[in-house]
C-alpha cells in the first residue's frame, strides 16, 4: 500500500533525472556520429565511431591544451590556498578598525566582474610582457579568486576558538606558529572548500585566457576549443567530440569525488 | 605585553601579498579604466586625444547599449529568479525521504562543473536551425522548424534558461544545507499548534532559509550580471547587439571594433551598475534576516 502511494514521487525523481541528463545524451550521440549521417541528433548513431576524437584531439591541440589548464589550475589553487589562508588570520583575529577596512575592501573585489576592467588589465598585462605567459594567467586568476577566499576562510577562523591562539602565546609560541602549528592544519574542511570551488572556476575559465593565453603553446582547453569550433563550424560532429574530450578531466574527477563537491558547496555556504 | 604587541604588528605582514595582487590587478587596472574612458584610446596606438565625456556621451544614445543593458538585466534577474524557485524546488523534493535522491542530486549539480562555454555549445545543437535537437522534436509533432537563436528577445530567455540549468544545482545544494540545519523540533512544534504543510513551509522553512535565500541570490545576481562564456558559444551576442550583455558588447567593442576608450567606458559604467544593485540587494535580505 505505502509503495503504491508512493509512484508519483518516482515519476518526478526520474522526470528530473532525465531531463538533466538529455544534454549530455545528445552530445554523445552528436560526437559518435559520422558527419555523414544526418539522422536526428536523437536517434543513437547507425555506425558509431571513433573518427570525430580523433580529429578533435588533434586538430585541437587538446593533449597540450590540457596539460596547460592542469598546470595553471594547479599552481593558481595552491596560490589561492597559502596567499588566502595567510590573509584571513590577522583580519578574523586581530579585528582593528584599518584591518575590518582591509577586509571589507578584499570582499567588495568579489562584485567587481573582472571584464569590466578588461580593457587596462589586459593592457597592464601588456606592458608587463604578459601575454602568451602561464605567470600572468595564474596570478589574474589567484587575484580574482581571492576575495570569496577570504571571505570563506575568514568566516570559517571566526569558529575557531580564541582559546587555542591564547594556549600557544603562553606557550611561547610566537603568532606566525600559531598559525602554521595550531591554525592551518584546522583549516583542512575550508581549504577542500576552496580547492574544489576556485579548482572549478579556474579549470573553466574562458575570460581571462581568451586574451592572455592565445598562443597554442599556453591555450587551455576553453580557448583550445573555441578556436577549433570557429574553424569547423562546419563539422559539428567533431566540435561535439571536442566538447566531450574537454569535459571528460572535469567529469571523472566530479564522479569519484561528488560526494565532497556537494559537501563543500554545502560548507562554503553555510560556514562563511 | 611587549611581545604581544610586537607579534600583533608582525601578523598585519600576512595580508600584504594579497594586497598587493589586488593593487597590481584590480585597483590599478580600475583607476586606469577610468583614465582610458576620457581618451579616444583605440587599444594599441601609442597616442590618443582626451575627448572628455565624449564616449559616455555617445554611450546615453547608443541605441545598442540599451539593448545591451535591457539583456544584462534579463540576464541577471531572470537567471536569479529561475535559479531560486527552480533550486528550492529541487531541494524540498530532494530532502524528502526517497531512495534514488543522491543519484538525481549528483546529476543536477553536474553541469555546474562543466565549463560554461561548453555548455553554451551544448545547448547551442539543441537551438540551432537546421538540424538543431528542439527543431528535430517539433517536426516529428508538424510544427515548422523555428530559427530560435536569430530573435533577440527569444535568445536572451534562452540564455538565461541554460544559464538557470547550469547553476541551479548550486542553488539546489546551498538550499539543502539549509534545510538540514533546520532543528526538527520546530516542526514537531508547528504540528502541535495544528500547522498544516503550506504553513509549516510559510512559518517555519522559509524565515528559517533567509540566510541561504539571500547567499544565493546575492551570488545568482553577480553572475548573471557578468555572464559571457554562454553568450559567446550560442550566439555570440547577435543577431547584431540583439542578445549581448555588457560583457560581450566590451570585448566586441575592444577587440573587434578597437574602441578601447568606449569599451572602459562601458566598463565603468557596468561597474556601477553591479555594485549598487548587489549592494542594494544585499542591505534589503540582511535587513529581512535581522527581522527574522
Amino acid at each position: 500500500m505505502k509503495n503504491v502511494l508512493q509512484w508519483p514521487k518516482y515519476a518526478v525523481l526520474l522526470l528530473i533525472a532525465v531531463v538533466h541528463i538529455i544534454p549530455f545524451y545528445i552530445l554523445i550521440n552528436m560526437s559518435f556520429k559520422l558527419p555523414t549521417e544526418t539522422s536526428s541528433k536523437w536517434r543513437f548513431p547507425v555506425d558509431a565511431s571513433w573518427d570525430n576524437f580523433v580529429n578533435a584531439w588533434q586538430e585541437a591541440n587538446l593533449l597540450r591544451a590540457i596539460f596547460n589548464n592542469v598546470f595553471i589550475t594547479v599552481s593558481a589553487v595552491a596560490l589561492v590556498v597559502i596567499v588566502g589562508a595567510l590573509a584571513s588570520y590577522p583580519l578574523a583575529r586581530h579585528q582593528t578598525r584599518f584591518n575590518m577596512f582591509i577586509y571589507t575592501v578584499s570582499v567588495s573585489c568579489l562584485i567587481v566582474p573582472a571584464l569590466t576592467i578588461l580593457v587596462p588589465l589586459y593592457k597592464f598585462i601588456v606592458d608587463l610582457g604578459g601575454i602568451n605567459t602561464y605567470w600572468a594567467a595564474i596570478l589574474t586568476q589567484v587575484t580574482f579568486a581571492l576575495p570569496m577566499t577570504i571571505f570563506l576562510y575568514t568566516g570559517f577562523i571566526n569558529t575557531v576558538p580564541r582559546e587555542l591562539d591564547e594556549a600557544g602565546l603562553i606557550d611561547g609560541s610566537s603568532r606566525m606558529g600559531i598559525f602554521f602549528r595550531i591554525i592551518l592544519p584546522l583549516l583542512k574542511p575550508i581549504t577542500a572548500t576552496v580547492i574544489i570551488i576556485m579548482g572549478v572556476q579556474i579549470w573553466n575559465d574562458y575570460q581571462f585566457s581568451i586574451f592572455f593565453l592565445q598562443k597554442v603553446q599556453v591555450q587551455t582547453i576553453p580557448v583550445a576549443l573555441s578556436q577549433f569550433i570557429s574553424q569547423f563550424s562546419n563539422q559539428l560532429n567533431w566540435v561535439a567530440a571536442g566538447c566531450l574530450i574537454g569535459m571528460m578531466p572535469m567529469a571523472i574527477v566530479y564522479l569519484c569525488l561528488q560526494k565532497y563537491f556537494i559537501k563543500g558547496m554545502a560548507d562554503g555556504a553555510v560556514k562563511g | 605585553m611587549n611581545r604581544l604587541m610586537q607579534s600583533k604588528g608582525l601578523i598585519n605582514l600576512m595580508y600584504v601579498p594579497a594586497i598587493v595582487l589586488f593593487a597590481l590587478f584590480i585597483f590599478y587596472p580600475f583607476i586606469q579604466g577610468i583614465r582610458v574612458s576620457f581618451t579616444d584610446w583605440n587599444g594599441y596606438s601609442q597616442t590618443y586625444n582626451w575627448v572628455g565625456f565624449d564616449k559616455y556621451n555617445t554611450m546615453l544614445h547608443d541605441r545598442n547599449v540599451w539593448i545591451t543593458v535591457k539583456n544584462t538585466l534579463i540576464y541577471g534577474f531572470g537567471s536569479t529568479f529561475f535559479q531560486n524557485i527552480l533550486g528550492l524546488a529541487y531541494a524540498l523534493f530532494l530532502d524528502s525521504k526517497i531512495r534514488g535522491k543522491g543519484l538525481v542530486r549528483t546529476i543536477v549539480y553536474l553541469p555546474v562543473i562543466i565549463s560554461p562555454l561548453i555548455m553554451g555549445y551544448i545547448w547551442y545543437f539543441f537551438f540551432q536551425y537546421d538540424g538543431g535537437a528542439v527543431n528535430d522534436a517539433i517536426g516529428l509533432l508538424g510544427i515548422e522548424a523555428v530559427d530560435w537563436l536569430s530573435k533577440g528577445p527569444t535568445a536572451v530567455w534562452l540564455i538565461t534558461l541554460v544559464n538557470t540549468y547550469q547553476y541551479m544545482g548550486t542553488a539546489m545544494i546551498i538550499y539543502l544545507a539549509g534545510l538540514q540545519s533546520i532543528p526538527k523540533d520546530y516542526y514537531e512544534a508547528a504540528a502541535i499548534d495544528g500547522a498544516s504543510g503550506i504553513k509549516k513551509f510559510k512559518h517555519v522553512t522559509l524565515p528559517l532559509l533567509m540566510p541561504s535565500i539571500t547567499i544565493n541570490i546575492l551570488i545568482n545576481i553577480i553572475g548573471g550580471l557578468k555572464l559571457f562564456d554562454v553568450i559567446v558559444a550560442m550566439t555570440n551576442g547577435g543577431p547584431g547587439y540583439a542578445s549581448s550583455s555588457i560583457s560581450t558588447m566590451m570585448y566586441n567593442l575592444y577587440f573587434a571594433r578597437q574602441d578601447a576608450g568606449y569599451a572602459a567606458a562601458l566598463g565603468n559604467t557596468m561597474f556601477l551598475m553591479i555594485a549598487l544593485i548587489s549592494l542594494l540587494a544585499l542591505f534589503y535580505l540582511k535587513r529581512k534576516e535581522v527581522k527574522m
